[in-house]
């Protein structure tokens, strides 16, 4: 079944190189791409059923055994990640059909699309830290693209800040990865795990807090967030609801898998910077939020806020912490792109993303109020939607470990997420309508199917959240002790040696 | 042989780390160009240096009949070059579409555009028509 593994890379890339082809056939386009999507997270499901009954799957390419060949790694994690991104890429092909102009169709759109969901899930399923750069540059080419796609005057300033700081990021993520080449001669992570901790420690340091700076750019950490606020409110509302949802968890993900398989050689000393990061990202993000006055912007700099949860739960490195950091980032993408949708709809409407020149939703349209809430108050966590249990877990697990002040720290953020929701609710949906804004009719109905999907699954996960965090215990479990990693891509006996000094 | 080539990766990335930081996108990106080959070098230097043994094995055998050269560096850098290649290109573009959109591709001018008034209402001009 080691095909299964590679699909949902391969379907995506196959897909993209025939819409290359369909170039200019609008509707062909149109209707392969989003069907694709649909075979994408069927796909994703299968394989991470498959993972859930029968552990870890991995493909060799080409029979090249690990860790001479190229591995490729469905642990719980990985699968989850995948899945996430098939649920992402069906909700905003959908709204996309709907939002994106026929010009932007015209000049790639959709084959860009599935370029970035196949080097996503590429990133998430590669066992290869090399491997793991070049499904990152495939990503970000075809993010810079969709980001810059439309040459709009906004989409240039914010371009340039997002390509210049991504490439400069890429370039310390080659360079960390020479390092640890020339230090270990292997890059197999699987491989690496076993050799990394017979390295000199000091030198092994140097490489993490390396590999700590590229990923944390990626995945907007205080203090390398600037580029998210400055580009993510350009592009159309479907390329930014899959940016908002997956982008930045893609540096996470990076984070948790080398932050957990690779550099845990001297975790008071990484992690507990990892803590410190994840505590000032919270509050800057959060601040920055409560600043602004753009619906868009506001939803941007909570990206951020949001960010410092997940690494507050990989930095505290027990089993529950990072429990709750896979919860909270399932939970975060489905709630965070939804809003990105909602916000779309909202500009429809009234024209506009600046809450001054925003009012009389409720009164208009109570049922985009309401589907605007649910992910909003599952964002700011309250009970019993999935933000609640995401904010729980993390935050009972610092307790667990007496780490009273990023307790308070996450606490607190807590509230101030629910300031800026409020504030978004006051201003959009319940204040009177602003002097000469004129409400648009309603917009189409193929808009709102995503956005009822998606606070849908935000209600299933808050009202039945025993299989999910079933799910996300099983991956903190695979997470905590790599052995069973180690041993599914390098077999029994490496996987003996694991932790073993010379 | 490792000394020079360390020496050559420092200087390099000190240059492009000076450039990258300047005001100047285009310095940006010939700052950009600069760390790329220096990361590429650090990747070829780190894998070991072998003079005079090519990793060539002879058409009779199956095998290098004894020590060769470290390949894998190679192979690792002429994908990052290409990478690198593509992403530079891309970048230039971007400036070029920049500075005839707004006139310029200095950073702080770029941000005064940002900020000043607009002259004309934000047109919707990504709006799918009805």
């Amino acid at each position: 079944m080691s095909w299964l593994v590679g699909a949902p890379v391969i379907l995506p890339l196959a897909v993209a190189a025939l819409l290359f082809v369909l170039q200019g056939r609008r509707e062909a386009q149109r209707v392969i791409s989003t069907a694709s999507t649909a075979l994408l997270v069927t796909l994703s499901a299968i394989l991470l059923y498959r993972v859930s009954e029968g552990g870890i799957l991995v493909a060799q390419f080409g029979e090249w055994r690990a860790p001479f060949g190229i591995s490729f790694v469905a642990d719980h994690l990985s699968a989850i990640m995948v899945v996430i991104t098939g649920v992402m890429a069906v909700a905003t092909a959908v709204y996309a059909l709907r939002d994106i102009d026929p010009d932007r169709e015209a000049l790639g759109y959709h084959p860009l699309f599935q370029v970035l969901l196949a080097g996503i899930n590429g990133a998430f399923l590669t066992g290869d830290l090399f491997n793991m750069y070049v499904w990152f540059e495939v990503l970000l080419i075809a993010s810079f693209v969709l980001l810059t796609l439309g040459n709009r005057r906004e989409q240039l300033e914010g371009g340039i800040k997002y390509v210049a700081v991504n490439l400069v990021s890429s370039l310390v993520f080659l360079g960390a990865i020479g390092l640890v080449y020339g230090v270990t001669g292997t890059l197999n992570m699987a491989d690496l795990a076993i050799r990394l901790p017979q390295a000199p420690g000091g030198l092994v340091s140097v490489i993490a807090m390396l590999f700590m700076v590229a990923f944390g750019i990626k995945a907007a950490l205080f203090p390398l967030f600037f580029w998210l606020p400055a580009s993510y409110h350009t592009p159309p509302q479907a390329i930014a609801a899959i940016f908002a949802g997956m982008l930045t968890k893609v540096g996470v993900y990076a984070l948790i898998r080398v932050f957990t398989l690779l550099f845990v050689h001297d975790v008071a000393y990484t992690h507990t910077i990892l803590l410190w990061i994840a505590g000032f990202t919270m509050v800057t993000g959060v601040l920055g939020a409560a600043a602004q006055n753009d619906f868009r912007k506001i939803l941007s700099f909570h990206i951020i806020s949001q960010i410092g949860y997940m690494i507050m739960g990989l930095a505290l490195y027990t089993p529950l912490a990072l429990l709750g950091a896979v919860f909270y980032i399932v939970h975060h993408i489905i709630v965070k792109a939804n809003l990105f949708l909602v916000a779309g709809i909202v500009r429809r409407y009234a024209g506009s993303f600046d809450l001054d020149r925003l009012g009389g939703l409720y009164r208009r349209a109570p049922f985009l109020s309401v589907l605007f809430l649910v992910p909003a108050f599952s964002l700011a966590g309250f009970p019993p939607l999935s933000g609640f249990w995401a904010k729980l877990v993390v935050v009972l697990a610092a307790a667990d470990v007496g780490a009273w002040p990023i307790v308070a720290v996450a606490l607190v953020v807590g509230l101030l997420t629910i300031y800026s929701m409020t504030k978004i609710w006051q201003a959009a949906f319940w204040s009177p309508l602003p002097d000469g804004v004129e409400l648009a009719p309603r917009p189409s109905g193929l808009l709102y199917a995503p956005v009822i999907g998606l606070a849908l699954l935000t209600l299933a996960i808050g009202f039945w959240s025993g299989p999910f965090l079933a799910v996300a215990e099983a991956a903190a479990t695979e997470l905590m002790d790599p052995t069973a990693y180690v041993r599914a891509v390098l077999g029994d006996a490496a996987a003996a040696t694991i932790g073993r000094t010379p | 042989m490792e000394t020079p080539l360390a020496l050559t990766v420092g200087v390099l990335f000190a240059c492009g780390l000076y450039l990258v930081m300047q005001r100047n996108l285009l310095r940006f990106v010939f700052g950009l160009l600069l760390l790329s080959g220096s990361v590429n070098l650090l990747i070829f230097t780190v894998g070991r240096l072998t003079r005079g043994a090519p990793a060539f094995v002879p058409s009779e055998l199956s095998t290098p009949p004894g020590d060769v050269s470290n390949a894998l560096p190679q192979a690792l850098i002429l994908t990052a070059i290409v990478i690198g290649f593509g992403l530079v290109v891309f970048a230039m573009i971007l400036l070029l579409r920049t500075y005839e959109r707004l006139g310029t591709v200095k950073t702080e001018e770029l941000s005064a555009h940002l900020e000043a008034p607009r002259p004309v209402p934000m047109r919707h001009d990504d709006e799918a028509p009805a």
